[in-house]
């Protein structure tokens, strides 16, 4: 593969090209559609360059959003995402992160069992355990809330998993050192393991706030109250109108809009991530 | 400083595994003692024991007069080094150095002069803001030695803290452990599965085998009069001859059973071995098989009975190989050894 042969670097381009172009045709359209007046699109003529209603698209979404669909304003439809895949993402960090500690560095009675439950029952979906979670959150008095959003989400098998292979092949003298060192457990995880998770972290980071922004059916179930709804169900409900065409310039602003915090998330940590991936310490 | 005192020390693991079994041992105030055997004889475990990183399943261990059985690794106030120097990687030098002085709440003015210190003694203070990665292997190991210096402990710890290094910087670490340790005093107890660190180093060596202590001495002591067949084997480079008296032919055998009757075996380090005639001393008609010249002195391996038996003589002694060689061991210098491996004489 190293020699310089040129009908094959060609050919190979020529294929990564033609995939680039059909993942991004999509979200090109719905840019451009996002900039178009409201019956543009139902010309039945595509436009495909940009149009002139930009502005007016983006702050009747940003600002109203669209009554007639029941669709509030995005702004704060988009904290309540923000809010929920923060709250997702950081939460099952945080969890995992403890519950890998305990699992790899202290010896309990039924260690192995604690570890193959946890391990068992969340490797089955939301989707199947809905009707219990359901039953529970509300019975919690938690629906129309953000605990209801984030809490039943907030557990992590794969992340524990993840963080405890990590632990498995961190040195056994870095633990004795400390211990020699007079550090504590805590001490130990907060000063020694929390800094060399670092890369991890990030990483999960990524995974865990795309997976909490995209949440559709747990949101829909749990609230009811326009003020906790997501980005999401709000792009569901503008798109699915009865009676009459939706209103396709806006709801592609909603999408755009709604695709902004993920790739923002992606760009800002994947820079952390490649700095942790380079520096390796251990 | 303090003295450590092990009585009837044993260890052993789920599944009745006997690792260490009645180890006693006394180890002064300031003294250097090396541990050493064969992997797995226990060393390595009876070093974690002192530390406090392996429970003890028998007997008592005291540092300073204080049994600290129960005792967690940082209440015995100890330092270790570690082989693969377990530095924190995420921490710069400096901050390796203060970690566990920060976490025993020394006052900072306190911590800045004590790891000055210890970055003059080593000669690391140009590296106390690099991190460990950045370091080479024996930078690394200065760092792991003022990790423990810093602290000011009881005692040193050290779990074969020269097996990642190469050769040569292997031969100049064990001049400046030695020096070190004779600078500050401290009471250290250095494991060790290579002889010769562990001869150059001790003030006193323990041959460890199977769990159990074989011997306690000088490393002169060990060499000179070793009281077992082990330790006999495991002291010296190139290792002690060892010949079955039963093969011996008999006007041999009465210059070996003069010195003490009822020897099974015989030992004769390769230096006790010369080609110079003599009719008191034991004769053995050989074959040179193989000549390895080791600068100032050779080793010469050669057959006799079928078996391979290594002499060590000055400069270059000129044999060819397949050359037939008698040579002579004087009684007074051979090691006579009894059926169960103890020593006779």
């Amino acid at each position: 593969m190293v020699e310089n042969r040129p009908i094959l670097d060609f050919i190979c381009h020529l294929i990564l090209i033609v995939g680039v172009a059909i993942v991004v045709f999509p979200v090109y359209l719905a840019v451009i559609a996002s900039t178009h007046g409201a019956f543009d699109f139902m010309s039945g003529l595509i436009p495909m360059l940009p149009g002139d209603q930009a502005i007016a698209n983006y702050s009747t979404m940003l600002g109203t959003g669209i009554s007639t669909s029941g669709t509030p304003p995005f702004l704060p439809m988009m904290l309540n995402s923000l809010l929920m895949a923060l709250g997702v993402a950081v939460g099952k960090i945080a969890i995992s992160i403890l519950s890998a500690f305990a699992i790899v560095y202290f010896r309990f009675p039924f260690r192995a069992l604690a570890f193959w439950l946890i391990f068992i029952t969340l490797m089955l979906p939301v989707e199947v355990r809905i009707m219990p979670t359901f039953k529970v959150v509300s019975d919690l008095g938690l629906l129309n809330s953000y605990g209801g959003l984030i809490m039943p989400l907030i557990a992590s098998a794969t992340a524990t998993f993840l963080f405890r292979q990590f632990f498995l092949t961190v040195p056994d003298e870095l633990l004795e050192a400390a211990r020699v060192d007079s550090a504590g457990p805590m001490k130990f995880f907060w000063d020694i393991l929390v800094p060399l998770s670092r890369t991890n972290m990030a990483a999960l980071f990524v995974i865990l706030f795309v997976l909490g922004w995209n949440q559709y059916l747990w949101p829909l179930l749990v609230t009811t109250d326009p003020r906790y709804y997501t980005v999401v169900m709000g792009i569901k409900r503008m798109a699915a109108v009865a009676d009459s065409y939706p209103q396709w310039n806006l709801v592609m602003a909603g999408v755009v809009l709604a695709l902004v915090p993920p790739v923002l998330v992606v760009i800002f940590m994947q820079r952390l991530f490649i700095k942790g991936l380079v520096e390796t310490e251990k | 400083m303090a003295s450590i005192e092990l009585k009837g020390v044993g260890k052993t693991y789920a599944g009745a595994v006997r690792a260490v079994e009645g180890v006693d041992l006394a180890i002064g105030d300031g003294e250097l003692v090396v541990l050493v055997g064969p992997s797995g004889c226990g060393k390595s475990t009876l070093l974690r024991m002192i530390a406090g990183l392996e429970t003890i399943t028998d007997g008592t261990i005291s540092i300073g007069g204080k049994v600290v059985n129960k005792e967690e690794p940082a209440e015995r106030d100890i330092a270790m080094v570690f082989q693969n120097y377990a530095l924190y990687p995420h921490m710069s030098v400096r901050q390796n150095l203060e970690y566990g002085l920060k976490n025993r709440g020394t006052p900072r003015p306190e911590i800045d002069s004590r790891v000055a210190e210890a970055a003059r003694i080593l000669e690391i203070a140009p590296f106390l803001d690099r991190r460990p990665r950045q370091l080479s292997g024996g930078q690394r190991q200065r760092v792991a030695m003022g990790r423990a210096i810093v602290r000011q402990p009881k005692a040193f710890l050290f779990d074969e803290p020269l097996s990642n290094l190469d050769a040569k910087l292997r031969g100049q670490m064990r001049v400046e452990i030695r020096t070190l340790q004779r600078r500050l005093k401290t009471t250290s107890v250095y494991v060790t599965h290579d002889q010769l660190e562990a001869m150059t180093l001790a003030d006193r060596l323990v041959v460890m085998n199977a769990g159990h202590i074989e011997q306690v001495g000088t490393p002169t002591e060990l060499y000179d009069r070793p009281q077992t067949l082990f330790v006999a084997g495991f002291i010296g480079s190139p290792p002690m001859n060892f010949i079955d008296v039963a093969d011996l032919s008999s006007d041999n055998l009465t210059h070996v059973q003069a010195g003490a009757p009822g020897a099974k075996t015989i030992g004769i380090r390769p230096d006790g071995l010369t080609t110079t005639a003599n009719p008191q001393a034991i004769r053995l008609e050989t074959t040179v098989a193989l000549i390895e010249p080791v600068g100032a002195e050779s080793h010469i391996h050669v057959r006799w009975q079928n078996r391979m038996v290594v002499a060590q003589m000055h400069g270059r002694p000129g044999f060819a190989e397949g050359e037939a060689v008698t040579l002579y061991a004087d009684p007074g210098s051979i090691h006579r050894f009894a059926a169960d491996g103890r020593r006779i004489g």
